[in-house]
């Protein structure tokens, strides 16, 4: 329990520490070419690392279940805009009707 | 400015952030239930949507957690989701008024949807409109992470339910708009390569997570990958 309140405490600060950092010291001056450049890109690559590790990630183990059908259909939900509440319904749904066949 | 402008400022940013609000409100409810689902408790995924109030970072570190990672991983993860704020706040910083307490405010309730209602363009920021829509967007937040915390466990077991898959199937979500945003820019900006950074960071970000995950302990694989941005260093060359 206590990890978890250190994860809600250090993240909460840090967060704000981040959005306040232009606001607060910068003033209006604007980041160095480099950083931003760095910066935008840490999303994606961090995105996409949970996506594989949420597909295929069982402990230390990589495994193919019922979750690849569950993203799969997700995917193709995003594919046609669907709202990210439908999305995360929809591979929810399907996972949990894959494992319900497959007993 | 005068008072009469500022109010259709807030006004503003309250009707522009509504429908938002409403997703925002069921995005909430499923971190709620998921949070709850990965052993968080009730109340801690409640106060961290209260003052951490920044998705995608809640729900990396509800994952890390879920998945046995330690504090400092799931921390370390959520705080460089959060990075991308550090430029966004640098942005609006010219447009602030007043002092440390109400920039401190406006950088809180900045997110990235009431940073995007509040353009203007050409680079111009109102944060008036921001302040008004981030309210709102707090209130969803925090409002539907505890609708999902108070009625999580009556919908049962998290894996016959497939809330395991859940996570990813978000992140995709959450990760297909910026690499739909960068096939524009990239294209305007007449670049020939056929793969956006954006893309390239994302493809060698799950490469890496990958092929570290039998190798070393939970969590690692998913900070690792943030590596994957260092490709940006040499995006002008």
């Amino acid at each position: 329990m206590t990890t978890i309140w250190i994860v809600v405490a250090v993240t909460a600060a840090g967060t704000l520490a981040l959005k306040a950092a232009g606001p607060v010291l910068l003033g209006g001056r604007p980041l160095p070419d480099r950083l931003s450049g760095v910066v935008t890109l840490v999303g994606p690559a961090l995105l996409a690392a949970l996506v594989a590790i949420g597909t295929f990630g069982d402990g230390q183990r990589l495994v193919i279940d019922a979750r690849v059908l569950g993203v799969a259909a997700a995917a193709v939900a995003i594919r046609f805009r669907a709202p990210v509440l439908l999305v995360v319904i929809i591979a929810a749904a399907v996972t949990a009707s894959v494992r319900a066949v497959a007993g | 400015m005068a008072g009469g402008s500022g109010e259709r400022s807030y006004r503003h940013g309250v009707t522009a952030s509504l429908p938002l609000s409403v997703a925002v409100f069921g995005f909430g409810i499923s971190y709620g239930v998921l949070a709850l689902s990965v052993g968080m408790g009730r109340l801690a995924p409640l106060v961290m949507s209260a003052t951490t109030f920044a998705g995608s970072a809640q729900f990396a570190a509800a994952s890390v957690l879920g998945g046995g990672g330690s504090a400092a991983t799931a921390i370390l993860a959520a705080l460089m989701l959060n990075a991308r704020y550090l430029p966004l706040g640098v942005t609006v910083a010219p447009w602030l008024e007043g002092g440390f307490w109400s920039r401190l405010l406006h950088a809180h309730l900045m997110v990235d949807e009431s940073w995007a209602i509040a353009a203007e363009g050409q680079g111009r920021w109102n944060p008036r409109v921001m302040l008004a829509a981030g309210v709102g967007l707090w209130v969803a937040w925090v409002a539907g992470t505890a609708v999902g915390v108070l009625f999580g466990d009556a919908l049962g077991n998290p894996a016959t339910l497939g809330l395991d898959a859940a996570f990813p199937a978000l992140f995709l979500a959450l990760l297909a708009p910026q690499l739909r945003s960068e096939e524009r820019t990239t294209a305007g900006a007449g670049l020939r390569i056929g793969a956006s950074p954006q893309a390239v960071a994302a493809l060698l970000g799950a490469a890496i997570a990958l092929i570290l995950t039998p190798f070393t302990p939970a969590g690692v694989p998913i900070i690792s990958a943030g590596a994957a941005c260092l490709i940006g260093l040499r995006k002008r060359s």
